[in-house]
Parts: structure tokens; sequence; C-alpha cells
């Protein structure tokens, strides 16, 4: 293991008001979300037919794709297939040469992220702008998102001012949110205006139309692929859905799930290119189909990036998204990454306390925790992991990896329940009903000790 | 092989028994008591603004002063006054500087807020993203309470392009604060034609 999850950790629980902030704020962001969803009755219906419309998918999705593939290129859309990120990048750049172009805006794409496209492009004398804000604020600072939906969510307000000042000049020391956005709505609209190519990502595939759907709060992918005279969306093969009226269940999970709104601002719709322009799309696969051969690993193909299993994680919350060291992090991207390179993120599935509130909120009920289990056992069994490390299959792993985050740890869950969201009484919450609410101490052990040992 | 094949032919070998897809029984999906009062409340509560109205005097007034201040508006709604054909054949660097775009939607959605928006409604696609006001303008008869009625009431694939549009442009990405005009329209207004 190259990088540890626990090293990467402990150096961002160093600050440690800031490591209760973005505990809090992320918290703040799971509890919208139980609102939202606690305001349907009919919640977990919808998650079950998420989740049938996904197994459903994953197992017709020859079938699918080539009909996607055909819809799609009957509207007009040139459809490429890449196998790898290098295939991907690849793609996107000979489009770029061949109409010499110079002006890129980017919407997020985690899938651009997972393929380092930024940083080809760059190596070939390309920039593209990132035009989310948050991916802007981070692309500014070099460094890469560090939640999917939230990608600037481990900076502070006074961080984003001193970045744009030096990068768009704003006022020294002007912290307001409000004078920051407005400085970026003004620059990142002199890009969109001049912008020759637009990248985007896709929400949603549809097999029976041909579109896709891609979300956003902002309307950045609207602003540059309704204004590019080129328009490339990326997906991985598993975004496809099967039919039009399944986007109703997609639609009212996805943000419900992801920030607590009822639906992202704009959901946007695209079958086919505006006239006179040119629209591809890149289906790539980068160890998707070796995924869904792992019959204990494949659901996680189900996932649609809400980040859910994020917010709610005790162990994201406490570590921040840089330490999981890979493009998507959090619990879905512990299961994801070991598939692409097992050595080097054989660390991430022990970043678990295998508490179980990931699979609880999960919208296409995907079983998190434990797929990150069953990838002990195979990191385990295939000699990725150091014997002493062995103590972590049976959950904790992350709580006992490091003396500090374990003192952190546990003096947060004692006074605050959210350390172990996963005991929330509630009937909706069925994994509750069969479980003994373990008793908080009011001292731990250490403290104890530490007590005792001075009588 | 090409990479199309060999990654088919991968997802053939690897992808499980087949398994069926669920029915979608709309009949057991939310309803509302007052579908204009639960469309009106969550438009509010995510930046938007709902206005009832009899008729389309108030915007027809609306939209001639308007264009009597010297205002640049795009209107793209026939029963309102001249439209603006000749958007469709301007710049984003011009339409950047549309102050109103006034837009027809197609059914409203009382559980989230959304409008839906046809291509042909918008006349050219950047408009109801780029101007820095959106005048929206919907019949009460077509607001639905779900998203399950609106997919069945809207052809998605009927035009090249269509949106949902629930409430104007916003951020949260700076320590989560929640901004509104981000850098679509700085405001939504829908109007809801009793
Ligand atoms: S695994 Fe589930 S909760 Fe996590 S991001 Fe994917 S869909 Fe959302």
């Amino acid at each position: 293991m190259a990088v540890k999850h626990a090293d990467l950790a402990e150096k961002f629980i160093a600050d440690e008001p800031r490591t209760n902030w973005h505990d809090e704020t992320l918290w703040f962001v799971r509890e919208k979300r139980d609102k939202a969803a606690h305001g349907l009755p009919e919640w977990e219906q919808l998650r079950e037919w998420g989740s049938q419309i996904k197994n459903n998918t994953l197992s017709n999705l020859s079938n699918y794709l080539k009909e996607f593939e055909e819809k799609a290129t009957a509207n007009g859309i040139k459809v490429h297939w890449a196998s790898d990120a290098q295939e991907h990048n690849e793609i996107v750049h000979k489009i770029i040469q061949k109409h010499g172009i110079q002006k890129i805006v980017k919407s997020k794409s985690m899938l651009t992220e997972e393929c380092q496209l930024n940083e080809f492009l760059q190596h070939r004398g390309i920039e593209v702008v990132d035009t989310d804000l948050g991916e802007r604020i981070v692309q500014f600072r070099k460094e890469p998102p560090s939640h999917i939906v939230l990608p600037a969510i481990h900076l502070k307000k006074e961080d984003v001012s001193a970045t744009f000042h030096e990068h768009l000049q704003t006022e020294k020391g002007n912290n307001d949110p409000q004078y920051l956005t407005e400085a970026a709505r003004q620059h990142l609209r002199n890009k969109f205006v001049e912008s020759q190519l637009a990248i985007t990502g896709v929400n949603f595939a549809i097999a029976e139309t041909g579109g896709f759907v891609v979300c956003t709060n902002e309307g950045n992918a609207d602003m540059g692929a309704h204004t590019a005279p080129v328009h490339i969306a990326c997906m991985g093969f598993e975004k496809l859905i099967p039919k039009a009226a399944h986007l109703s269940v997609f639609l009212r999970l996805l943000a419900r799930s992801a920030t607590g709104q009822p639906i992202t601002t704009y959901s946007s719709h695209f079958n086919k290119p505006r006239s006179n322009q040119e629209m591809h799309l890149v289906i790539v696969d980068n160890g998707r189909s070796k995924q869904l051969g792992r019959e204990d690993f494949r659901n996680s193909l189900k996932c649609i990036r809400c980040a859910a299993c994020f917010n709610t994680c005790p162990v994201y919350r406490r570590s921040g998204g840089h330490s999981y060291h890979t493009a998507v992090a959090g619990p879905i991207g512990s299961i994801l990454n070991p598939n692409l390179d097992m050595k080097a993120n054989a660390d991430l599935p022990f970043a678990s306390t295998l508490c179980g509130s990931c699979t609880n909120v999960c919208p296409v009920k995907i079983n998190i925790h434990e797929q990150l289990w069953k990838w002990r056992q195979v990191i385990v069994a295939e000699g990725y992991v150091a014997t002493s490390k062995k103590i972590s299959m049976l959950g904790m792993s992350f709580v006992f990896s490091s003396p500090k985050i374990y003192r952190l740890m546990g003096k947060t869950a004692r006074g605050i329940m959210h350390v172990f969201p996963f005991i929330i009484n509630n009937k909706l919450n069925t994994w509750y009903k069969q479980r003994e609410m373990p008793e908080a101490p009011k001292d731990s052990f250490r403290d104890w000790y530490l007590k005792n040992r001075k009588n | 092989m090409s990479a199309r094949e060999n990654i088919l032919k991968a997802i053939a070998m690897n992808q499980p028994e087949l398994a069926e897809l669920p029915v979608i029984d709309i009949a057991s999906t939310i309803r509302y008591e007052d579908s204009y009062t639960q469309f009106k409340t969550v438009l509010e509560s995510i930046g938007g603004k709902v206005e009832l109205i009899s008729d389309l005097t108030v915007l027809k007034e609306q939209l001639i002063s308007d264009r009597l201040n010297g205002k640049f508006v795009v209107n793209t709604i026939e029963t309102l006054g001249d439209v603006d054909e000749k958007a469709a054949f301007l710049s984003a660097f011009e339409l950047e500087k549309v102050e109103k775009g006034y837009v027809k939607g197609t059914v409203g959605v009382a559980e989230n807020g959304a409008v839906w928006i046809y291509e042909s409604q918008m006349i050219n696609r950047l408009v109801p993203f780029i101007c820095q006001h959106l005048i929206l303008v919907i019949e009460k008869k077509n607001i639905v309470d779900n998203l399950h009625q609106a997919y069945e009431k809207i052809d998605v694939s009927k035009e090249g392009f269509g949106v949902f549009i629930a409430g104007p442009s916003k951020t949260a990405d700076i320590e989560q604060s929640l901004v509104i005009g981000a850098h679509g329209a700085r405001s939504a207004t829908i109007y809801v034609i009793a």
C-alpha cells in the first residue's frame, strides 16, 4: 500500500476545528436528505424501483447499449467507445485537434476525473476550464475535488477568498460567499460565451430514446453545451437506463439523496445536436466490464453518484475526501477503486467502520458495507495487506488504525449521535429493528484508564 | 477487434441472469390536495417566485413596459406579444446581455417545483439559461402532482432538447452557503394562469 488512507486522514484531522466543521457540515447535508426522503411516503418503494431498474439494466446491458447506440446515432449523435481512460482521453483529444479548438469549458464529470482528462490535455498544451463553481475553485488551487457532489467541501470561505484574490483579483479578505460567487459568475460567463467546445458528464442515458440527461444546479452544463459548436458528453456505460419513464424514479431519488433538494435546478434532456452543432458521446468501460463479472461487487455499478453514502459516513466526514487518494472517494469509491488497481487501493476498503449507514441511505440499495467487508477478504487473500492489519477484518478498522483517530472519534461518539448514524430509530429503518442499540459508555476505556491509573 | 466489440463482448459475458423490470405503479405515488399550493410552496422554498394570474394582461403590460424602457428582453410566447424570432440566430455573446426571457412551459410539477420546457418553446436553447431573469408561464391545469405524471404528459424525445427547470440558478459550493444566481438566471418567476 503506497499511500495509506489512515496516514492522509491523520493529516486532515490535525486541524481539529476544521475537521469538526467538515464533519458537521456533511452531517447537516445528510439531515437535509432525511427530511426530503421522509417527505415522500413512497420513498422506500422508490428505492426499490430504482434498485430493480438498475438490476434489470445490468442484466441486459449489452442489448441496452446497442439499442442506445442505434437510437443516438439516428438522432445525429456520434457515439464513441473507449476501453480505458487512455482511449477516452485520446478520443476527446482527437476531436479537439480536428477542429483546432482552443477554448474548452467542462462541467462536472466524475468520469473525466477518473480518466484524468485535464492532465492528459494539459500535457498536450490544451487548457480546460472547469465551470462548476466548486470545481473551478479546486482547479485554481491545483487540487482534485474532495467530494463528487460538493467538490470544494474541504475548503473554508477564507480559502476561497484567498484563491479568488489571487486568480480573479477579488478584494483581499472579502469572504462573502455572495460576492465570491458573483466574481466567479462574471469570470465564467466570459468563458462560456467564447467557448468552442463543451465537455459534460452524463447522469442518465436512455436506451429507448438515444438521449441523455445532465443535472446541475448552476446551469453550467447548459451554458457550455448550448454555446459551443462542439459538445462532447462522456459516460461510464453504467449510466444507462432502459426507458424515459424511468427518469422519474431516478430524478426523484437523485437530488433528494444528494443535497435534500426535491430536484436539481436544471435537468436537461439532450436528444439531438442543434443545427450546425456536433454532438459526441463517449461510452467508457475502464474496468467496469470486469466489475460486472465480479459477482460480489457488480452491484456497485448501480451507483447514481448522489454521494449520500459520503455524507453519512463517519469516516469520510472525519477524514476528508483527499485521504482516499482517488477520483471517487467515500464508501462507494472504496468499492470501485480496488477493482481498478487493487494494490494501490488496498487500504480503502479498510477506511470504514462497516456501520452500514451507507447501505441504509443508498437510493439504489447497493449493499455498500457488505461489499467493503468482502473486499477486505479478497485483499487479504491476495496478500495486499500486512498481518497486523488483519484485526481490521472485523470492522472499525479505520477507528483502530491510529490512536489519534480513535480518540477523536471516541470523544465525539460518546456525546453525539451522528458518529453512529446507523442508529436511527425510524420505522423505515429495518436494519435498526433487528439490532440492539449499543450503550455508549460515559468514559472511554482510555479516559477511564488515565483517571484510574493515577489512583 | 474494436473497442466497441470488446466492450460489448465482455459485458455480454459478465452480465448476470436477466432480472425483470419492476412495474411502476403510478397510482401509489404521492398526491396533493391542492397541487398549485404545493407547487408554489416548494418553488418558493428553492428561491423561485410564483404568481397566480387570471389572464395574460399583467404580463403583456410588463413586456410592453420592458421594451419601452429599452430593456433587452426575449419573448418566445406568441400570446404575449411580438415573438423575438431573431433570438434563434443570436450568439451567446449577444444573448449574455438579455435582461429577461419570457418562456412558456408545458407542465409544472407540484412535488418539486419543476417546469418542463421544450426546445421549440425557447426558440434558442440558451435563452432560459443565459437570461438574467427568467419568466415562465404555465397553465394551472397543467400542474401535476409528481414527476411520474409529468413524464406521462410529455414526450422527452419529441424534440432535440428539453429541460425541467426548478427555480433560479444556485450554488452552495462556498461553505454550503446558498447563493442564488450561479451561472444561469438570477431569478425565476413562474406565472400560473388560473
Ligand atoms: S453508492 Fe449509493 S449512496 Fe453512494 S453515491 Fe452511489 S448511489 Fe449514492
